[in-house]
């Protein structure tokens, strides 16, 4: 069994701010992320397929499919892109990148079949790093 | 406890089932079909406790010469498929890479001192293969 990890990258704005908390509020729990213009990252995903390796090709994962997979249903809807008012599931969902985690470990795990038809390689996890200090980790067994 | 090692070393390889055609070889694996290289990136990682005594689980030197001698001597600044086993028999994907370094620590790595917990293979700094031995494809 192998876990093959694969890095990608995309460049997005967001603003921190919940419907449900007053403005001041917001200012307190989201800080400097509340900005009323929102700001941006250079985000850094890393997704991890685990299988046994293939036979034929002497491969767990084909690197290829994977990143179609990726662009097609993430970097093409989030780079360059305003999180909130670009990403449909962000205007309710607070664009944190926890939210952020598990909107693309979704993504992914819905539309995996159509790369990877088979039993293996599966989706293990989505890495998401807002910052190089701030890294976020969801696993695709936690997604319902 | 994990304790980890990084080591490097430069090598090319070209990515190609005999098995298959050329048109075969170029759909499955794209630019790999062609001969090229890698700056290669290991990281090997051992689990156990502290010595009681020296406070170190294994001196990280003697890993460092164990990776010198069973993996850097004999992959770095060679040709894979060409100039190292088994590599003229199974394709040197980051896959088979992984557990052939895996193979070649593993009796190193039987006694009390740290068991062998996994291989990390970068390819490129944004392709990586971890490979922790055998074991079972259930879910």
């Amino acid at each position: 069994m192998f876990r093959v990890t694969r890095r990608y990258q995309f460049a997005a704005s967001h603003r921190l701010h919940s419907p449900e908390l007053s403005a001041e509020e917001n200012r307190r729990v989201y800080g400097k992320c509340n900005n009323p213009y929102g700001h941006g990252h250079n985000y850094v995903v890393d997704v991890t397929a685990r299988g046994p390796l293939d036979a034929l090709t002497g491969r767990a994962v084909d690197p290829a499919l994977l990143d179609e997979l990726v662009a097609r249903h993430v970097l093409r809807s989030f780079d360059h892109r305003n999180l909130n008012e670009d990403v449909n599931s962000f205007e309710r969902a607070v664009p944190t990148s926890e939210n952020l985690a598990v909107e693309i470990c979704r993504r992914l795990k819905e539309n995996w079949a159509s790369v990877f038809p088979g039993e293996w390689p599966r989706l293990e996890k989505v890495r998401i790093a807002e910052t190089p200090r701030n890294i976020f980790d969801m696993y695709a067994d936690e997604i319902q | 406890m994990l304790i980890t090692r990084k080591v490097e070393f430069s090598a090319s390889h070209v990515c190609r089932n005999p098995r298959l055609s050329d048109e075969e070889n170029r759909r499955l694996y794209g630019l790999a079909a062609n001969p090229h290289g890698h700056n290669y990136v290991v990281e090997v990682s051992l689990e156990g406790r502290p010595d009681p005594v020296t406070g170190m689980v294994l001196d990280l030197k003697e890993l460092k010469e164990i990776l010198n001698r069973e993996v850097v001597t004999p992959y770095d600044h060679r040709f894979l498929n060409y100039e190292v086993s088994p590599f003229d028999q199974i394709i040197p994907t980051a896959e088979n890479i992984a557990s052939d370094i895996w193979r070649r620590l593993q009796p190193h790595f039987d006694g009390a001192q740290g068991r062998l917990h996994s291989v990390r293979v970068y390819e490129t700094p944004e392709l990586y293969v971890d490979y922790f031995g055998e074991e079972p494809c259930s879910a």
